[in-house]
């Protein structure tokens, strides 16, 4: 059977793909029109902030003929063929019309000139970005989803930019006339000018003959030299009426619930088709038109049914959602105008049917009402705004998890019994959920949950216990070696996941230096050589900075090592110098110059306590009320060395100007009049959040006594690489308040015995090194040649320093 | 410790000839070291039974020359070590990737003569 599609987007690419998976022995043929091969349209923008086309471009599964470049200008039915602008016959079985859409240019006079836009394909955002260069505003005709993502794009070209739209607000398709006016304010925030209710009048020109402006129907003028247009899009049908196949009143080509014309050989899917009177634009529905389509043509009966037209997205990082009908007997609306949130659900006239939901700012009622659509209500509608992260209880097995390929708790839920699923990355590669958009992933974490998946704490396959209870058998045990506790409790000899975990646990409890003994074996490699690994195989060395504050002469020691051994250095984001590209051979010959200089480790490698950031507090600066330096050093002092679930990061600022940037850090400290505000699991990095506040107005000895106790009690329950957010988040901030603050388990004095004796034993982990020549002799690059360097190790110069010279990976694995 | 010296045989690879490389007792059980053979970079690993594997230094994921300083352990039994870099698993009896099959390392006859480890790098 020989299937020929017209067209090559993601609805075109979905349909060959499912075509090849599902075994299709026929040949396939698709012509397009683009003179490139299909890509992600929905991440269009990422392109012009740097994502190359080929990281766009979707595979092409083989055996499929592709030809680009190739427009269709007509279909024979009577000979099953079609003929390309270039004279090209294409004969076929089956074929599939996946034309898509074309944008929509209002007429408005001027909108021909140079410098007027599309935004649709990677030639349109090229012409962009050429005409951008020279310009240095722009304006965007359409305040949609597209014509924001549009104004965006121009934003990043570094436009001042303005946003036109005809109806009374942003996003009318997505929002109601409240969340408009919020959406509004963010995106005015970001500096962009917002003319809603405006019509335009024409686009002018300038004495060159380029865009110069755009006139508003009210007369105003906004100044442009670059205008795109976003206006709608009109469906690609044109070769649909000369074949005589039947087109909707407003465009579209007719087609039946197995996305079928009026003649049996010819599919129409995506935005080209018109099914059941309605023309789908998300590219959910398009792909489930697409996966239908290739069923009916191996033979199946599958059924496009009426999609969901819920949309979650993040224009500008900003959080827009809607899910279901806009309107409702009756609603219940949240705003927070401080944080710009603003919540609005739709219920029948007895407030116990959701109907549908509209949010700006946070969408986080979409995730966990969505599937509730046309259902009882889990809870009172304003309860649920408030308290959306819990309401999330007992979803139908029907209910419609991900929208993008249209898959049901149902089917989540038997794919992790049948297959064995035990994450995310496995629902993904079994059911297609969470793959297109990613908005439900947070739901399919909670089927996960709820399906008991996580109930298995198990580290691995070494060990049935988490990470807590390994810690409390090695506590309460005594037990002083990886050996003793595998045999007893575990099986087989260990791994990269469970070996770190014990090691870690070992050096929490005290048990010498991490590289005596069996320990030794049991370290990543960055604790096992106290430095980090990078991407070359040398290592970085950080030495310990407390609370940021050096003295010139160490400054001039860390230069003078750094130039001596050819390391590159950079300042670092705790307040320290990070030294690279060091080999193996070379550690502790560093590690000795820095050690006589009165350095030590600073414990970058490890899980461990990193640094103590400060402020210059009181001592210096005139804001300053309380001494920030001071009680940094004191702290980064008390707790170098430990030993932690994860890395430990924290800060103190000596007002409440928050300079240290405390709030972002694991245990963080404000100082105020008084004394000192606690704050807890912050972080940066992927999952960025602010620490919390734990306790206020501490005397100096208050407040350690807290940290010991937080940071002890974190070190005891924490699982394997969770950070304090996390496991704040997972214990609650009231509960962890009780045991520190309160003693609720009773633990507190044997949380700060536990935290003396580390104080009490601590020692530098370079100086132990340096200072025993059987470590000393795993400090070579070859056991057979001590004094040879790695040979495959070579730097180049960039910017008056080193930097590795990298092998391309395709070479590596060719 | 009570050991038996022992050669992994190798259809596939022919040693022309053994190249001592260290003391069996350089080697810390579970923990690895390399060896330079001539140009090639070979990570030798004794078990925590005593048993010896040596396969290249070469980690195939990121191009560096670690895999030595992987972690040892087991999987469903069988001898590995996980890449430094990435922690990509291979087994140290067959080279291959245990979480990418695509990928492996080579693997190379080692032995214990006299107290002495030598590898047959053909």
């Amino acid at each position: 059977m020989r299937v020929v599609v017209v067209g090559h987007g993601p609805t075109s690419s979905r349909l060959v793909e499912t075509l090849a998976a599902r075994g299709f022995e026929g040949r396939m043929t698709v012509l397009g029109e683009e003179p490139r091969a299909a890509y992600d349209r929905v991440a269009l923008t990422s392109y012009l902030a740097g994502r190359s086309v080929e990281d766009l471009t979707y595979p092409v599964p083989e055996g499929v003929v592709l030809r680009l470049g190739s427009r269709v200008t007509g279909i024979d039915r009577e000979s099953r063929e079609v003929t390309t602008a270039d004279g090209h016959v294409e004969p076929y079985d089956v074929l599939v019309l996946a034309t898509g859409s074309s944008p929509f240019v209002p007429p408005v006079p001027g909108g021909e000139l140079e410098g007027c836009f599309v935004y649709r394909t990677i030639d349109d955002l090229d012409a962009i970005r050429e005409a951008s260069a020279a310009a240095t505003s722009g304006v965007v005709v359409g305040g949609g989803l597209l014509g924001l993502e549009a104004a965006d794009a121009l934003r990043g070209l570094g436009l001042t930019t303005h946003v036109v739209e005809m109806g009374g607000w942003l996003m009318p398709r997505q929002v109601d006339e409240g969340g408009g006016a919020v959406l509004r304010g963010h995106i005015e925030a970001l500096g962009l000018g917002v003319h809603t209710g405006a019509g335009v009048k024409e686009i002018v020109a300038g004495p060159d003959g380029r865009v110069a402006g755009l006139v508003k129907a009210d007369g105003e003028t906004v100044e442009a030299q670059v205008v795109v247009f976003s206006a709608g899009v009109r469906p690609r049908d044109e070769l649909a009426g000369p074949a005589g196949l039947e087109v909707g009143a407003r465009g579209g080509i007719a087609v039946d619930d197995g996305m079928r014309t009026g003649d049996p050989a010819i599919y129409a899917v995506g935005e080209c088709a018109l099914h059941d009177g309605t023309l789908y634009g998300l590219v959910g529905p398009c792909l489930t038109m697409a996966e239908v389509a290739a069923d009916r043509i191996l033979g199946g009966g599958a059924v496009f049914a009426r999609a969901d037209p819920s949309t979650k997205l993040k224009l500008m990082g900003v959080e827009v959602a809607q899910f279901g009908a806009m309107d409702g007997a009756l609603d219940v609306t949240f705003t927070d105008p401080v944080s710009g949130v603003y919540q609005k659900l739709f219920v029948s006239d007895d407030a116990r049917t959701l109907l549908g939901g509209v949010c700006v700012g946070d969408a986080t009622p979409y995730d966990t009402l969505r599937p509730f659509v046309g259902r009882d209500l889990p809870g009172v509608p304003g309860e649920l705004l408030f308290s959306a992260g819990q309401a999330n209880a007992d979803l139908p097995e029907d209910a419609q998890v991900c929208s993008c390929n249209n898959v049901t708790k149902g089917r989540v839920c038997a794919a992790i019994a049948e297959d064995g699923l035990t994450d995310v990355a496995g629902i993904k590669a079994g059911t297609r959920a969470g793959t297109a958009c990613g908005s439900c992933v947070p739901t399919l974490r909670r089927i996960l949950a709820e399906a008991g998946v996580e109930a298995s704490k198990a580290l691995c396959e070494h060990f049935e216990h988490s990470r807590a209870e390994l810690f409390d058998i090695v506590r309460v045990r005594g037990v002083t070696t990886f050996s003793q506790l595998v045999a007893e409790h575990g099986a087989g000899r260990g791994c990269e996941v469970c070996k770190p975990v014990v090691a870690s646990i070992l050096a929490s409890l005290g048990n010498g230096h991490i590289l005596d003994g069996e320990q030794a074996a049991l370290q990543d490699t960055n604790d096992h050589f106290l430095a980090n690994i990078q991407r070359n195989g040398t290592y970085s060395v950080v030495p310990r900075i407390p609370g940021g504050e050096i003295t010139p002469d160490r400054l001039i020691v860390i230069g003078e090592v750094a130039r001596d051994f050819g390391l590159y250095t950079k300042i670092t984001g705790g307040q320290r110098i990070d030294l690279f590209g060091a080999r193996v051979e070379q550690l502790p010959l560093i590690w000795k110059r820095l050690v006589d200089a009165g350095f030590e480790s600073g414990h970058a490698y490890g899980k461990a306590l990193r640094t103590v950031k400060s402020c210059v507090g009181s001592t210096w600066c005139r804001y300053g009320v309380q001494d920030a330096v001071g009680l940094a050093v004191s702290l980064e002092l008390r707790y170098r060395g430990l030993r932690s679930p994860h890395k430990l990061k924290s800060a103190v600022s000596g007002c409440a100007r928050e300079c240290a940037e405390a709030r972002g850090k694991d245990f963080g400290v404000i100082a105020t009049e008084r004394g000192w505000n606690l704050y807890v699991g912050g972080n940066g990095g992927f999952t960025p959040r602010h620490a919390d506040l734990f306790a206020a107005d501490l005397s100096t000895e208050e407040l350690v006594r807290t940290i010991d106790r937080f940071v002890m009690f974190y070190v005891r329950t924490a699982d394997r690489l969770q950070r304090t957010s996390a496991w704040l988040e997972q214990q609650g901030l009231d509960h962890v308040r009780k045991v520190v603050l309160e003693d609720s388990l009773g633990i507190c004095a044997d949380l700060d015995a536990q935290m003396e004796r580390h104080v009490a034993a601590y020692a530098d982990e370079w100086r132990a090194a340096i200072e025993d020549p059987e470590k000393l002799r795993r400090f070579v690059s070859f056991v057979n040649a001590p004094a040879t360097p790695d040979p495959s190790i070579a730097f180049e110069r960039e910017r008056d320093q080193v930097k590795p010279v990298l092998i391309p990976l395709e070479a590596v694995r060719s | 410790m009570v050991f038996s010296p022992m050669r992994i045989p190798r259809e596939d690879v022919r040693a022309t000839g053994w190249t001592p490389v260290c003391a069996y007792a350089d080697l810390l059980p579970e923990r690895g070291v390399c060896a330079l053979v001539g140009r090639s970079q070979i990570a030798l690993f004794r078990t925590f039974e005593g048993r010896l594997f040596a396969v290249g230094n070469h980690d195939p994921f990121s191009g560096a020359q670690v895999l030595s300083r992987g972690i040892v352990g087991t999987r469903a039994g069988e001898p590995t070590v996980a890449s430094p870099m990435h922690k990509q698993v291979f087994s140290l009896a067959t080279g291959v990737c245990m979480d990418d099959p695509s990928a492996a390392v080579p693997t190379y006859p080692v032995r214990v003569a006299h107290g002495t480890v030598e590898v047959g790098v053909g």
